[in-house]
């Protein structure tokens, strides 16, 4: 009993990350057919300049409940930054090539963004842990858990909710729409397509370096982050069907619940439960859990 | 079309030329050289995909199950000959292909990649977390027999060239066989038209899983050789960064010979030793701005600067 | 006697939607049959499902005597028939020639032709034969997506020949040609399946071109056939010209 409580907790928790790591890489493809392999590499950044900034904040003695907006502030900073010069420097030069070859230019990107934070950065661990020590624990079916992580759940809801009402409801909703159904059409009905990729390029960005940030807190940001979290991303989006963010949050519970599963029952599949989920779910629906079905023709 | 089989009027030479080179090497030149033409052996495999439009992310599995394969032959069941642990890698990374290509023919695109990246990542995941395999260590691989022939590690690192050389000679006299019949013809035939290679009467399903296999019992030889070379293997030679590698060195290369993947590697492998060890901080970055320019000016990769002249206007 | 192809009561579905019903269609050796109708009316449903690009949801097709209904597309190739394309389906990249000599090579190679080059004297030579036989040799080596559209018609169904199928099914092989070109591709088409005793199917807009062409006419309406026999009683059915050829139809061309 206590162990399934800790597992639906502990998934919970970790699908809650899962989901705010990933959903910038979904919504980039979703509207662009890109796969971004620089999310990696934005998330690493976000992560560095979040431990980094709250390194700094804390040095002054300042009100500790200011490290969260501090935290925040560091992500959109970065990511902003970061987002807009990749799009508007790189990936639109390769606009319209194989789909294959821009997930080669991301991985360039990528490999880029990785040095620079070594370089910028150092290869020294940055420790952050005091928006996370500062929110204490709490006790869940007699149980303890890390009321931080508790509290990325929440999070992840509202950042899930903000954009799938963002993309039903409001008007910069409907360009985007417009933009995923048919690029030509829209850019013939006088919507700026360049302008909506870059738009949607920097949200995506800004939540990958977001998820770096609000990880910085709860793991020791050291080189190398960026290179295993692009994959687990991978393996939610893809689970939920690529370009889908309701599908992402499927995903992202998926893989939360089931590492959860095996990290408690049998922590030597832990990894192998990840993709073994991911690898099931493309054998089974190709397109994943939430794609639209495309037609065929000849 | 015709740049297909160029190249193999050369294998003879080139490959003949580096086992005599290999005589006058200094050890860690042949180290090298054993590395370059391992590596560039799963390059080949990758360019024969590529050639389909099909992109593996996950090549480092079968580079991982050949390597494997050489390690636990000899720490459990204690057999120490090349050849042999070269045919059981190559049997072992074939069984695995066979199988996993029945689900992988099925996929294109970014869906071909990113569950060839999701297979190699269960094998990362099984080898980190498995004492038997090694874990996260892995474990030490001893210099190997020749037929009976047990030479001392400097003989056996030269041995091991020879052997290298002999399996990049064949593998590439196979690949260009290959590409040059009907079935090597329909890789670009399919990347073409899928519909019309259906209604010539082929299964395209069939020509895929016929290519997947060879690709993956070349990246299986080119992980024992590794394996034997190195004399260590660990689950980072699955991990997907090397999937990246064998991907990179694959655009840097280009389609247009059996050779040019071997170029590519050694070009690779020259870069990595020397940045590795003057700029480690920057030695990615440096590989990633090279990818950009490639894409952007050299789509078809170094060796089409060989056969620039050759390519009349149309 | 049995029938080269016979299809009876053929039906099939897209949910809700009816695309074709209860076709009963019979085709003799080296007949030549033209089939008609508006667009939507199920002409191009029909030779899916006979090629096995579509599974029907009833009925049955055989093929000299055997069964072929819901086979894939390779094994009803394999049995004797082929087809060309609306949009002709070539290797784009290639040249004429190569698009051919890979056709070439696939048809004589069995189950994994992996060994002996694609290039060796025999299958040159047949490529070769086919260029002369649609006289095509002009646009020999140049790479398909820049032909004209007549010449990458030509080149769809000189691929779908190199199976030497006992029946070709060709759709709209002169859409997209202007109607001076219609004729001399149609005799073409005509000429260089001659003395192959091939039964030739094929689907058409143009009315003078089925009066000129085809020994008989299948009329589509709905996904079902509401008229056949001779073209001078198909073309007269006063259903046809209501829904096919439009209420005033001059007749150009039919005595020739």
């Amino acid at each position: 009993m206590l162990t399934a409580a800790a597992i639906l907790v502990d998934g919970l928790d970790y699908a809650a990350w899962l989901f705010i790591v990933a959903v910038g890489l979904t919504l980039i493809y979703g509207v662009m057919k890109v796969v971004n392999v620089a999310h990696g590499g934005l998330y690493s950044m976000g992560a560095y300049a979040a431990a980094w900034a709250v390194g700094l904040y804390f040095d002054r003695g300042l009100a500790p409940a200011g490290s969260f907006l501090v935290l925040a502030l560091a992500s959109v900073a970065v990511g902003g930054v970061v987002g807009l010069a990749l799009e508007r420097g790189l990936l639109r030069l390769f606009y319209g090539r194989d789909d294959i070859l821009i997930v080669l230019v991301t991985y360039a990107a990528f490999l880029i963004l990785e040095n620079l934070v070594l370089q910028i950065w150092g290869v020294e661990a940055y420790p952050a842990y005091q928006p996370a020590t500062l929110l204490g624990t709490m006790t869940i079916a007699g149980l303890p858990f890390s009321t931080y992580e508790l509290a990325l759940v929440p999070l992840a809801a509202a950042i899930g909710a903000a954009l799938i009402w963002i993309l039903a409801r409001t008007r910069i909703g409907k360009l985007v729409r417009a933009v995923i159904h048919d690029r030509e059409m829209a850019s013939s009905f006088g919507i700026d397509v360049g302008r909506v990729y870059t738009v949607t390029f920097v949200v995506g960005a800004v939540l990958g370096a977001f998820g770096g940030a609000v990880t910085a807190p709860i793991i020791s940001v050291a080189p190398g982050i960026g290179v295993e979290v692009i994959v687990l991303a991978f393996a939610v989006v893809v689970i939920g069907g690529l370009g889908s963010v309701a599908g992402t949050i499927v995903g992202a519970l998926l893989v939360g619940l089931a590492r959860a599963a095996a990290v408690h029952l049998l922590p030597q599949v832990e990894l192998f439960a990840i993709y073994a989920v991911m690898s099931l779910v493309l054998v089974l629906r190709p397109q994943g859990l939430f794609a639209p079905a495309r037609q065929r023709r000849i | 079309m015709g740049a297909l089989a160029r190249g193999p009027w050369l294998l003879p030479l080139v490959f003949g030329a580096l086992a005599l080179l290999s005589l006058v090497l200094t050890p860690f030149l042949v180290y090298l050289l054993t590395v370059i033409l391992a590596r560039g052996l799963v390059v080949l495999g990758l360019l024969i995909l590529w050639r389909t439009g099909l992109m593996s992310f996950g090549q480092a599995l079968y580079f991982g199950v050949g390597a494997y394969a050489v390690g636990l032959a000899e720490k459990y069941w204690g057999l120490r000959d090349a050849f042999a642990l070269l045919a059981l890698a190559l049997a072992a990374s074939a069984a695995m292909a066979l199988v996993l290509g029945w689900l992988l023919r099925q996929y294109r695109d970014i869906y071909f990649a990113m569950l060839s990246l999701a297979f190699s990542m269960i094998l990362y995941g099984t080898l980190v977390k498995s004492r038997v395999l090694g874990s996260t260590d892995g474990f030490t691989v001893p210099a190997p027999h020749f037929l009976g022939w047990a030479p001392g590690p400097a003989l056996a690192m030269h041995a091991l060239l020879l052997l290298t050389v002999a399996a990049a000679s064949l593998g590439s006299f196979l690949a260009a066989r290959y590409l040059a019949s009907p079935m090597g013809h329909l890789t670009t035939a399919i990347r073409d038209n899928e519909i019309r290679v259906e209604y010539l009467g082929y299964p395209v399903r069939r020509a895929i899983h016929v290519k997947y296999v060879f690709a993956a019992m070349l990246a299986g030889a080119g992980g024992a050789l590794v394996a034997l070379a190195v004399g260590h293997i660990d689950p980072d030679m699955t991990y997907w960064t090397t999937s990246g590698e064998f991907v990179f060195i694959t655009i840097l290369a280009g389609p247009g010979s059996v050779l040019a993947p071997f170029l590519g590697a050694a070009i690779f492998e020259a870069v990595r030793t020397y940045a590795t060890a003057y700029a480690p901080y920057s030695w990615q970055m440096v590989l990633g701005i090279c990818l950009l320019l490639l894409i952007l000016f050299l789509p078809r990769g170094v060796w089409s600067l060989f056969g620039a002249r050759r390519r009349a206007a149309p | 006697m049995t029938a080269l192809l016979a299809v009876r009561g053929l039906n099939k579905s897209f949910g809700s939607v009816v695309a074709a019903s209860q076709i009963e269609v019979e085709i003799e050796d080296g007949e030549v049959v033209g089939i008609i109708g508006a667009n939507g009316a199920g002409k191009t449903t029909f030779v899916n499902l006979v090629t096995g690009y579509l599974q029907p949801t009833s009925g049955t097709i055989a093929f000299e005597g055997r069964d072929i209904t819901a086979l894939p597309p390779r094994d009803i190739i394999a049995a004797g028939i082929s087809r060309s394309f609306q949009v002709p389906q070539v290797f784009a990249s290639a040249t004429v020639f190569d698009n051919l000599l890979i056709a070439c090579g696939i048809a004589a190679g069995g189950r994994f032709p992996l060994w002996r080059p694609l290039r060796r004297r025999e299958l040159l030579a047949e490529a070769d034969r086919l260029v002369e036989r649609f006289r095509i040799g002009e646009y020999r080596d140049q790479p398909a997506q820049l032909l004209p559209q007549g010449v990458r018609k030509l080149l769809d169904i000189a691929m779908a020949l190199v199976r030497q199928p006992r029946l070709l099914l060709l759709d709209e092989p002169t859409s997209g040609i202007s109607v001076e070109e219609k004729f001399a591709i149609m005799d073409l088409i005509m000429g260089a399946l001659r003395n192959e005793r091939i039964a030739v199917m094929f689907i058409e807009h143009d009315m003078d071109i089925i009066a000129r062409y085809a020994g008989r006419v299948l009329a589509f309406v709905d996904g079902t056939i509401v008229a056949r026999g001779p073209p001078e009683t198909v073309l007269a059915d006063p259903r046809v010209r209501r829904a096919i050829t439009g209420e005033p139809m001059p007749a150009r061309g039919t005595a020739t």
